[in-house]
């Protein structure tokens, strides 16, 4: 599968989401009863930063950011984590994908809220010290990329789907990368690397 | 300048050349040469910092302080600004400068003002603060409509829309109709293309800081660094020397980054209102807008040849348009591939109201390429010839015809006839052939700086660029060649106009002219490095000095010191030598040849072509390093491959807006699209510079469109004459639609 949403909420559906946060009580501080007085909208968040805690690659990480960041924001601003690229800014390049509890996310369709005590996995949460994750090793043995910008993204979804799938066939690659554009056009090196990164498992 | 003896050549046509070469230079590699680095698959120097996500681009330049830009651009196509309030924007949350821009607009996509703000979303809400009353007048998006003589008029005035231009020295059009009315065959054929945004996916940006002496450092997205310095120096009437610009990597470029842009300019501006660094990144809207494209065009071509498969007469009348700047041209390859006793271009360059053209990959080349080799398989057909046999009674490089023939059996090209209706019903095969030519040779100016420590550490210096090609890690290989290391003993140090000066990575240029000035430099460090140690040998004046295997060795003088003990030898703390590429020597051959196979499926029903295969045969001078070398080649295959067919910038003609500015409705070929990929490379010793070393980025998209579109007609047997070549147009072929 490409890159997709778990919840299937996009940012787009902001006002609903932080209304059902706030309205299950899990942002301290606010009500949507009184920040509705204030005129500020149904919703009643924002538009101030709120705080809350993010875990990622098994960290919590603290996070001080408007209701309406997306997840690909609060990881590259706040937690400088700009491994994540934004090229496209909605959903249709795969240059910020990131896993989010197992499955491969597009980070900037994402708010940072809905994120929050879910498992969040980056291409930094990858290589353990000098160690790099089999897929890693496969990209630069291969020469899955080119200028490397989209490469965060195709890692993690190569990671993701070999994960769920370790032992995919040539069209299970394609298709599990489909969400991922290369404007370099680095696909054959790509490709054999998912493929020889899935071998070495 | 020396007279030195050079084999040249490739397998099977190798002779001798004498060249002449400056002193200072090491013996050119040849034919003869045995090399233990150089030509090795070996991977990025950079590839573990691109993997994990430590490689930090522009976007990812975060400083004390920096505040984030966005631009308002104009939602028309050709406006005035009557009146702007910034005012109201310069009160938002977060904002700390709000800079006017441009008042008079000529393209949807033109910028008007922009503000900096402490995060991106304030930013964004400032821009919408802004209120603007605006005088809309009447613009032409259309290449047709804007050639009428009562278009709008893009740049005002007078000014027609229509530039055109008579190539010097071609036949007239009597002689050209003479020599048609002659032919034993002709053909008459108008091919169009689209205009192609780059789509680069780190788009173009800037970090700006105004430093507290007056001078300014910049980040960009770039190709050329020193170019952007330049520019930047004379916006604001600087100092070369007080703007220092970076690059460590970069995401795309594809030609789209080669000078200054405007982004630079905005920033450093509302840096300096602000007095604190400002990030400019464009979005992927303002990246199609206003990030540059390839031009369209319009191609008719009438070419004729005689009985014995000569060509007669090749006759192009073009036009296209770049938008509100920039040329269209694109009969390079009309004029140069094949031999023709009469021959004539005419072009014209068209002004609309959409934003400028820039340079991209082979610019001119590949809408060129795709409209001549569609020609001459159609004249192939009308002679009953074979389309190989007819490029290569027509084609005097001999290297192409070999190429050719090499390309031929793996392609499977003498089963081309079953090829057809072997792919079962509903649906048709075809095989097509397309041919590659570019310069590539590169050219003087690049300076490098080889820096030998005295713990045998050894930095390459240049302010060069690598755009995802490789450069870092070829530079490594050569001075790792000269030196007797390896490639993991070489730091490599670009992307910074701190170091020696160096040109723009377009043209596929950069390998060519940096290569020659590594090995310069690494062999004058090297010779230093020898000195030092005959010093500490009282009486040596060995002159057989060699580094080989991470050894410095004489014979005659019965040395042989590993690498890090020879460099304890030099006094102070290093030995630095520069040298600065000279000009090509006449070697073998300029320019690169190449030619590409398609193979592919087209369904009947609905129209949808699928390239299955893709033989590419080049070659580009001495291979620095194979894996790099190829995957460059797939990059321009599939980027051919798009533009073949996918990729198109859809204006609006009402509106003059652009209706597919984002990444889903602009097309471009993912996972799904690519195809089986051989790639051939023959090693062809030029001796033209010291590394006899071309480039490649280019050479590789050039024939795949035509190669793409002759293997549709042949499966149709009907051709498709515009790109890109949509189901819609292939039903409209086979007369479905």
């Amino acid at each position: 599968m490409p890159a997709d949403r778990p919840d299937g909420i996009s940012r787009r559906d902001f006002l609903t989401v932080t209304g059902a946060l706030t309205g299950a009580g899990l942002l301290a501080g606010k009500s949507s009863a009184e920040d509705g007085a204030k005129g500020k909208g149904p919703a009643g968040l924002g538009p101030e930063a709120v705080g809350y805690t993010l875990r990622v690659n098994g960290e919590d990480r603290a996070v001080s950011a408007e209701p309406r960041a997306t997840l690909l924001d609060v990881l590259r601003n706040s937690l400088d984590l700009t491994g994540a690229k934004s090229a496209c800014d909605r959903g249709e390049c795969g240059a910020c994908t990131v896993i989010v509890e197992g499955r491969s996310v597009y980070a900037c369709m994402m708010l940072a809220l809905q994120a929050r005590g879910k498992e969040i996995r980056t291409v930094e949460g990858l290589s353990r010290g000098d160690t790099l994750h089999p897929v890693q090793a496969a990209f630069i043995e291969h020469d899955g990329y080119q200028c490397g910008f989209c490469t965060p993204g195709q890692v993690m979804s190569t990671v993701a789907l070999l994960e769920k799938t370790p032992s995919p066939s040539p069209e299970g690659i394609r298709a599990g990368l489909c969400g991922n554009i290369c404007r370099c056009a680095a696909y054959s090196g790509i490709f054999e690397a998912a493929a020889a990164a899935a071998k070495a498992k | 300048m020396g007279k030195r003896t050079i084999r040249v050549g490739y397998a099977g046509n190798y002779r001798e050349v004498e060249v002449n070469t400056p002193d200072a230079e090491p013996a050119p590699w040849d034919a003869n040469s045995k090399l233990a680095v150089v030509g090795k698959r070996l991977p990025r120097l950079e590839g573990k910092d691109k993997v994990t996500g430590r490689a930090k681009y522009t976007a990812d330049v975060k400083l004390e302080g920096m505040l984030i830009a966005r631009v308002l651009r104009s939602p028309y196509a050709r406006a005035t600004v009557k009146s702007i309030d910034l005012e109201k924007a310069r009160k938002m949350p977060g904002v700390k400068a709000v800079i006017e821009v441009d008042r008079e607009v000529r393209f949807h996509g033109a910028p008007v003002a922009a503000v900096a703000a402490e995060t991106e979303a304030q930013a964004e809400d400032a821009l919408a603060a802004i209120t603007v009353e605006w005088s809309v007048g009447a613009h032409v998006v259309d290449l047709e409509e804007a050639r009428k003589p009562d278009a709008p008029r893009v740049q005002g005035g007078k000014n027609p829309n229509e530039r055109g231009n008579e190539a010097q020295d071609t036949a007239t059009e009597d002689a050209c109709r003479k020599a048609l009315d002659a032919s034993h065959s002709t053909i008459d054929l108008t091919f169009r293309t689209p205009v192609v945004t780059h789509s680069c996916l780190e788009s173009h940006g800037s970090v700006v800081r105004w430093e507290a002496d007056g001078s300014l450092t910049v980040w960009d997205s770039t190709q050329a660094v020193f170019a952007v310095r330049d520019g930047v120096a004379r916006a604001f009437q600087l100092k070369a020397e007080q703007v220092r610009v970076l690059k460590e990597h970069m995401g795309g470029g594809f030609g789209s980054k080669l000078g200054m842009s405007q982004h630079t300019v905005m920033a450093a501006k509302l840096a300096r209102e602000a007095k604190a660094p400002v990030k400019l990144l464009l979005t992927r809207k303002e990246e199609h807008l206003a990030g540059g494209n390839r031009p369209s065009s319009v191609q008719r071509i009438r070419a004729g040849a005689d009985k014995d498969g000569k060509l007669t007469c090749l006759w192009l009348e073009s036009h296209g348009t770049g938008g509100v700047a920039g040329g269209a041209w694109c009969a390079g390859p009309l004029a140069s591939l094949y031999a023709c006793p009469t021959r004539r271009i005419w072009h014209a360059d068209v002004m609309t109201n959409a934003g400028a053209a820039a340079a991209f990959r082979a610019p001119g080349h590949v809408q060129g390429m795709f409209a001549l080799e569609s020609a001459i398989d159609e004249l192939a057909g009308k002679l009953n010839l074979d389309p190989i046999e007819f490029r290569k009674r027509n084609d005097a490089n001999t290297l192409r015809h070999s190429e050719y023939g090499e390309g031929a059996q793996i392609a499977g090209w003498e089963k081309r006839a079953q090829l057809r209706g072997s792919a079962g019903p509903g649906k048709a095969r075809g095989l097509g052939v397309a041919a590659s030519i570019w310069g590539g040779g590169g050219g003087p100016g690049p300076q490098v700086r080889c820096v030998i420590s005295r713990d045998g550490s050894v930095e390459v210096q240049c302010g060069t660029q690598d755009l995802g090609t490789g450069t870092r890690t070829i530079l490594a290989q050569v001075a790792a060649e000269e030196l007797g290391l390896t490639v993991n003993q070489v730091r490599v140090k670009l992307g910074d106009t701190a170091l020696p000066f160096s040109t723009g990575s377009g043209g596929s240029m950069t390998a060519p002219s940096v290569t020659p000035a590594v090995r310069s430099a690494a062999a004058a460090a090297l010779a230093r490095v020898i000195e030092a140690v005959k010093g500490s040998i009282p009486g040596c004046e060995a002159t057989d000095f060699a580094a080989r295997g991470g050894k410095l060795e004489s014979k005659t003088a019965g040395v042989s010191l590993g690498w890090a003990e020879a460099c304890a030898k030099i006094s102070g703390a290093n030995v630095s030598e520069q040298a600065t590429r000279s000009a090509n020597y006449q070697g073998f051959r300029d320019g690169t040849a190449g030619c590409q196979f398609a193979e592919v499926e087209v369904d009947l029903e609905t129209g949808h072509v699928q390239v299955l295969r893709i033989v590419a045969v080049h070659d580009c001078g001495l291979v620095v390093n194979p894996m790099l070398a190829e995957s460059q080649i797939c990059g321009g295959i599939i980027q051919g491959l798009s533009y073949a067919l996918l990729e198109q910038r859809v204006l609006d003609n009402a509106t003059g807006r652009m209706m597919n500015a984002n990444l889903s409705d602009y097309r471009i070929a993912g996972p799904k699209e690519i195809p089986d990929i051989r790639v051939v490379l023959f090693d062809v010793a030029n001796g033209r510079t010291n590394t006899g070393v071309m480039g490649i980025g280019e050479p590789s998209i050039i024939p795949t469109p035509g190669a793409i579109a002759n293997a549709v007609s042949h499966a149709l047997g009907k051709r498709v004459t515009d790109l890109p070549i949509t189901p819609d147009k292939v039903l409209a072929a086979l007369g479905k639609k």
